[in-house]
């Protein structure tokens, strides 16, 4: 992958640590695909497995996860000049469970069954890893526009992320995408894959996959060297 | 007395917070390549888990009866200000603990083993004594499962694996196994 070209200007003061300027839809398109949080960085787990039984679960938690993402990377570079640094972390964390109560009564009032389903999976997007990791890393760093556009591509790399493993789970375990039947009635369901070992086994497949992609791509890359 | 029996046996093994609520996943991958840190992390999540349960009831009894809305806020301030009371304390008393535990003392707060147990706690409405039960139950369950964890993946770096799954997808199809060991379990208690 070529470095991005930069084309930000450096009006602000220096920041240790902040990430290499890049145009906007650099910074959307890397949480998509190159750092996607799912299958590349591995943070936000706990989701990842506990809702990805069904299609309309894991979308739900996926957009959840996004709305806070973006809400709360805006709000953290908004404020990043007057958070003490040692009072940090729980700053951020306040804005995050501000963001996330928001989704939670969000949710409950549109669509009360998805949050049922979910149940305390919702309140839990506060201790998923990625949000905290965003703000430190991304949003505390850099101005409300990146830190908008940082947080809508993890958003969609996390939500696209958990649709690929609801979709596979729910197809294989229940014969049905969204709850209307596909496969038809001969198909024998795989009950093990909306189990909690199918989370596991199902994520494993995918990075599985993902890794005889890269190795195979690395191997052409050597060949056509030598 | 059975009652809190059950909640123990329940959380530790039929509905162990890892393997098959998937709860604290991220220190499930993260800390487990050595055994040593799986397990110490592992008791000193107990130990969070344990002040967790208390401050939540507390909250649950006095303080959010009449704002229910505000209660992952209040759980999650409560358990960031308990983490850092115990690193505190921990730093005074017990230098050499915290020497071992290091970075993955602070690192238990966005755990969501934590901030599960408070809200599975709050839905299940559990009173204190209950509480701490579960607690302790979650917390040795947690234990158990990134030592088992922890185990399996140091056998694994010494093995001949093929080049695509050196990574995480091989500890993953691990998990899988172990959990699916862990869902013999479920029958437990319906009878």
């Amino acid at each position: 992958m070529t470095a991005p070209i930069a084309i930000q200007k450096r009006d602000e003061p220096f920041v240790p640590g902040a990430p290499a300027p890049a145009p906007l839809w650099f910074d959307v398109w890397r949480g998509i695909a190159m750092e996607n949080p799912v299958l590349v960085q591995m943070l936000g787990m706990c989701p990842t497995m506990a809702v990805t039984n069904t299609l309309a679960n894991g979308v739900a938690m996926g957009v959840a996860t996004l709305f806070v993402l973006v809400g709360s990377g805006l709000f953290v570079s908004l404020f990043r000049k007057y958070i003490a640094n040692e009072v940090r972390i729980t700053s951020y964390i306040l804005i995050i469970a501000t963001f996330v109560t928001l989704a939670d009564l969000i949710l409950a009032a549109t669509f009360p069954e998805i949050s049922k389903a979910l149940g305390p999976f919702i309140p839990l997007i506060v201790a998923n890893c990625l949000l905290l990791g965003r703000a430190e890393a991304f949003a505390a760093k850099v101005g409300p526009v990146r830190a908008l556009a940082d947080g809508l591509g993890m958003g969609l790399g996390f939500t696209l992320a958990l649709s690929a493993l609801s979709a596979l789970r729910e197809l294989l375990g229940n014969g049905s995408l969204f709850g209307i039947d596909v496969l038809g009635p001969k198909f024998e369901p795989w009950v093990f894959m909306v189990m909690p070992p199918g989370g596991f086994l199902a994520l494993g497949i995918l990075l599985l996959i993902k890794g005889w992609f890269m190795t195979r791509n690395a191997q052409r890359a050597r060949e056509a060297t030598a | 007395m059975s009652n809190l029996a059950w909640i123990f046996t329940s959380t530790l093994l039929v509905n162990n917070f890892t393997l098959v609520m998937f709860l604290g996943l991220c220190s499930f991958f993260g800390v487990t390549a050595k055994i040593e840190t799986a397990w110490r992390l592992g008791l000193a999540n107990t130990f969070v888990l344990l002040i967790t349960a208390v401050s939540a009831s507390f909250l649950n009894a006095y303080v959010l009866t009449r704002t229910p809305y505000l209660r992952t806020i209040a759980f999650i301030v409560v358990i960031a200000s308990a983490v850092q009371i115990v690193e505190m304390a921990v730093k005074k008393h017990v230098p050499v603990l915290f020497r071992q535990l290091g970075i993955y003392l602070p690192l238990i707060t966005t755990n969501c083993a934590i901030l599960g147990l408070a809200l599975f706690q709050t839905s299940r409405k559990y009173n204190w004594i209950e509480g701490i039960v579960f607690a302790i139950g979650a917390g040795l369950g947690l234990t158990l499962a990134l030592s088992l964890l922890a185990s399996i993946r140091e056998r694994i770096e010494v093995a001949d694996v093929p080049e695509l799954a050196k990574k995480m997808g091989l500890v993953l199809v691990a998990a899988s196994c172990l959990s699916m060991a862990f869902m013999g379990f479920a029958g437990m208690g319906s009878g």
